[in-house]
């Protein structure tokens, strides 16, 4: 921790990923990934299959720990030694490659659990459900075009709504960060054009890094992108940059 | 915001069922006379009354299993543990009428030629530390069986596995004569309880009172878990773990509190059996009678509360019927009945008989010109 205050990469950053190693049964998944995102910064990681985007993912929250290497949130929080309840109640919100919702739950009790409220067993038994708790449905519901389907299964909705009623859930837990690993899978490109739309509109306040293998999404979005190869950074900066990026090339289109 | 009320129309009519059970069936059993037609005979009041604590620890398991999916293949040792804190408050109201009439000590333990009562006995001569050990030692073996199992995330198939080995251990543990529990032979021989004869109709009466109010309210303990937002939270655990996880709930805690809760029903269930069978034996704790009350959930309906009581009713009459009838099939029965339930109505009976009631309902809307509402 003492290295802090003499780093002004980590002190002015939301997140700071340092020389991350890990790996499984000899696999080395990552090896030394560094990455810095800046607070309110939207940015899109690309790379092939086995680059270690989503093992990234779970290093941030918690699910998996890291070798080697430093993991700060807000320059001072080090999530190497934290849980996944709570790293998400520091304000880190995930949303999973497969649509993952509570399937026999309503599409209002998905966005309801979500929402910003203690998370302790007592009070979940016991308390009272916040005033203001309906009115911040509604608008997550109108802003994830899921209104209409309120009392419906979440198991009954389609691929792409589920897609949306995830993203909506992470809306709900009102995160600093927002992880989403590739939102757009499965989709239509009407949909697909969509959630790039939506994706823009929770950039507004949120810092986001997305995770996607559909260049014409990662377009739209028209953010910085990291080039993630076996484990580790290849390349930083805009698109057009990075595709000219002879090493890119090779990565993507083999030798 | 739709709140679900804690009462619906199933809820309403089972805990009627019980009310209009836990008065009709004393009131015919005393107050008829012995050849009437309305007579309800002792050995249904017994046999009915250990359907209804056999349906409380239904209960107590479909919270688990049905809103938690924590399939507990020991739920029967948390019953058993019940039962055996009763049994020990019984065996200590025997006193000087045992056959060795030694007022200090069980007559298993004089037998044993024991000179003192052990610790583990000390203070079941009073019924309210007898209760509150009923609660207790359910409650605590839970709470740290599932410390250890919980947060080192053992799930699904493994956690049964260890619920197993559970009640196993338990079983194999109170066999032995050492453990002070009476080895094989168990507890038995009561005869008084709070002061009443055990074996008189009066006791038989108001044991049976009891273990319906026990029911219903062990039933509406469950029901406001369930509708509460932790209810909620529990069949999100279910239906999707890492998501509860990564949304903030920490899920060992969640799964904690449920478990432990659920055992201390099951040990009250086991507490009211005992008096009303007379006995309580290591056999209780055979892995098959946990398997059995899994079966009972299904076969009623699990995350239905109400269905796994009817579940626990139904199949020990059909045991009751086919262990008079044909005792060698019954096992094969039994299986034959769970593997239809699983393939055929995996909702259970209560599941099934809503979806039939819901496809009627939609059948009659359609007829109607109205535009449809779904």
């Amino acid at each position: 921790m003492a290295l802090a205050t003499d780093n002004p990469a980590l002190t002015s950053s939301l997140l700071y990923l340092d020389g991350v190693c890990v790996s499984f049964d000899g696999y080395k998944a990552l090896r030394g990934l560094s990455l810095v995102l800046a607070p309110g910064e939207m940015r899109a990681i690309i790379g092939p299959n086995g680059a270690g985007k989503t093992t990234m993912m779970d290093i941030i929250t918690g699910k998996t720990r890291p070798d080697e290497g430093d993991v700060y949130f807000g320059g001072v929080q080090d999530l190497t030694k934290m849980d996944e309840a709570e790293i998400a109640e520091l304000g880190i919100g995930r949303k999973f490659q497969k649509p993952t919702v509570f399937e026999s739950h309503t599409v209002e009790d998905n966005i309801l659990l979500a929402l910003k409220a203690p998370r302790h067993a007592f009070a979940t038994l016991f308390g009272k459900a916040a005033a203001d708790q309906n009115d911040k449905i509604d608008s997550i519901l109108a802003t994830t075009r899921l209104s209409e389907h309120r009392q419906r299964l979440a198991g009954d909705l389609s691929h792409g709504q589920k897609q949306w009623l995830e993203i909506g859930m992470l809306l709900a837990q009102d995160p600093k960060l927002l992880l989403v690993d590739e939102p757009v899978a499965g989709m239509t490109d009407a949909e697909t054009a969509q959630t790039a739309e939506l994706l823009r509109e929770i950039a507004k306040d949120h810092s986001v890094v997305v995770v996607e293998h559909d260049m014409t999404f990662v377009r739209d979005l028209g953010v910085k992108v990291t080039v993630l190869h076996e484990g580790a950074v290849l390349a930083e900066g805009p698109l057009d940059v990075v595709s000219a990026d002879p090493r890119v090339i090779e990565v993507y289109l083999g030798r | 915001m739709q709140k679900t009320p804690l009462l619906d129309t199933k809820g309403i009519v089972f805990l009627l069922l019980l009310a209009a059970a836990a008065i009709l069936v004393p009131v015919l059993f005393l107050a008829t006379p012995a050849n009437g037609a309305l007579h309800v005979p002792a050995y249904l009041v017994a046999l009915i009354g250990k359907y209804l604590c056999y349906a409380l620890l239904a209960i107590a398991l479909d919270l688990v299993w049905g809103y938690c999916g924590i399939l507990s293949l020991g739920h029967g040792a948390f019953f058993a543990l019940g039962g055996y804190a009763m049994g020990m408050y019984l065996m200590r109201q025997i006193g000087t009428r045992g056959v060795y009439a030694n007022a200090n000590l069980p007559d298993f333990m004089v037998f044993l030629n024991w000179k003192e009562l052990p610790v583990t006995w000390w203070g079941f001569n009073h019924i309210s530390y007898a209760m509150l050990m009923v609660l207790l030692v359910p409650g605590i073996l839970a709470f740290v069986f599932g410390w250890f199992a919980f947060r080192s995330r053992v799930t699904g198939v493994y956690l049964s596995i260890i619920t197993q080995a559970l009640t196993y251990a338990l079983l194999l543990a109170f066999f032995r004569n050492d453990m002070g529990f009476g080895g094989n032979n168990g507890l038995t021989d009561f005869k008084d309880i709070l002061g009443f004869p055990v074996q008189s109709d009066g006791t038989r009466a108001a044991l049976f009172s009891i273990s319906a109010l026990a029911l219903g309210l062990g039933y509406l303990i469950s029901r406001a878990i369930v509708v509460s937002k932790f209810g909620k939270v529990l069949i999100a655990i279910r239906d999707a773990e890492s998501r509860t996880r990564f949304i903030g709930y920490r899920v060992e805690t969640y799964k904690l509190a449920v478990f432990t809760i659920s055992a201390m029903m099951a040990g009250v269930a086991g507490a009211l059996y005992v008096p009303q069978v007379g006995i309580i034996n290591p056999g209780e704790f055979s892995p098959t009678n946990s398997i059995e009350a899994v079966i009972w959930v299904a076969v009623g309906g699990r995350g239905t509360l109400v269905g796994a009581a009817l579940g626990a009713v139904l199949v020990n009459f059909a045991k009751t019927w086919f262990t008079g009838v044909l005792p060698e099939l019954w096992l094969f029965a039994l299986g034959l009945l769970f593997i239809l339930v699983t393939l055929y109505l995996p909702k259970g009976l209560l599941g099934a008989g809503a979806d039939a009631l819901a496809r009627l309902r939609r059948a009659k809307a359609q007829t109607k010109p109205l535009p449809a509402a779904e």
